[in-house]
């Protein structure tokens, strides 16, 4: 699946504003994620995994960040994402199935901060790019 | 997801041995998924879909020729079944899930038939071929 050139312009505009309270956004997903699917929470038996944790903050930075990566170089995300997807293949590994599960709920987060600005479009922009990564940091795992 | 040079010669071993009789196995992996995935058969309400029926063999037989041309261009499988890929995307619309049904169907039909065919690592190799052309047939769905 590409973006279209219209569709990665909605990224990176949304993602102006996103980057702007990415942090916060980071950790609003990941609690989103570990209270709709707590199958998720098994990938963190070494987290304090309460509401606020600084640990839950740091970790939602680095999602935040590394899909902060990704917009800037939306047009060779395999190439910005090369050391974290190696990492997901012979460290994490991390069932594909839970990247679709945080993505889905990375876009509520941003939905639920940028009501007017997340639109049917940028939803749909949003869900690709965000599917992009997801393949990018699957793809070595066979 | 990439073919290593091993996967694509699995894949190429395996096509050679069945390709004579790809029509028939076509139409056994189509039997199969209806029978263990009924809700596969609401994609052809206009097919007699009884046992031994013409239409599923006239469409296992289309099936296997798409999978067969695709492993003879396995370099370039998006090329080779571009325009299969456009007709999914504008007409068809099959849910991508299904094309993993399809695909384990047809995994089983090759090991119920050739059983030392399929080690573990061919199994692997094929597998990952198969999801590769489920890829390519979904890609232009947005």
């Amino acid at each position: 699946m590409t973006l279209t050139q219209a569709e990665k312009a909605a990224v990176v505009t949304i993602w102006a504003k996103v980057a702007t309270q990415a942090d916060a956004i980071g950790a609003e997903s990941l609690e989103r994620l570990f209270m709709s699917y707590p199958p998720t929470k098994t990938y963190f038996p070494h987290f304090d995994l309460s509401q606020g944790s600084a640990q839950l903050r740091g970790h939602g930075s680095k999602v935040m960040n590394a899909i902060g990566e990704a917009v800037k170089h939306i047009d060779d995300i395999r190439g910005a994402l090369a050391k974290l997807s190696e990492l997901h293949a012979y460290i994490l590994r991390v069932d594909p199935v839970n990247f679709k599960l945080l993505s889905h709920c990375i876009l509520c987060s941003v939905a639920a901060r940028y009501p007017s600005d997340f639109t049917p479009e940028v939803h749909a922009a949003w869900d690709k790019f965000l599917s992009s990564v997801s393949s990018v940091l699957t793809e070595k795992y066979r | 997801m990439v073919l290593s040079a091993n996967d694509k010669t699995n894949v190429k071993a395996v096509f050679g041995k069945i390709g004579g009789q790809a029509e028939e196995l076509g139409a056994e992996t189509l039997d199969r998924m209806f029978h263990a995935y009924p809700q596969t058969k609401t994609y052809f309400p206009h097919f007699d879909l009884s046992k031994g029926s013409a239409q599923v063999k006239g469409h296992g037989k289309k099936v296997a020729a798409a999978l067969v041309e695709a492993a003879n261009h396995i370099d370039d499988i998006a090329g080779a079944l571009s325009k299969l890929s456009d007709l999914h995307a504008q007409k068809l619309r099959v849910d991508p899930v299904n094309f993993k049904l399809l695909g384990q169907c047809f995994l089983v039909v090759v090991a119920s038939h050739h059983p030392a065919l399929l080690t573990p690592e061919v199994h692997a190799s094929l597998d990952k071929f198969l999801c590769s052309v489920g890829t390519v047939l979904t890609a232009k769905y947005r």
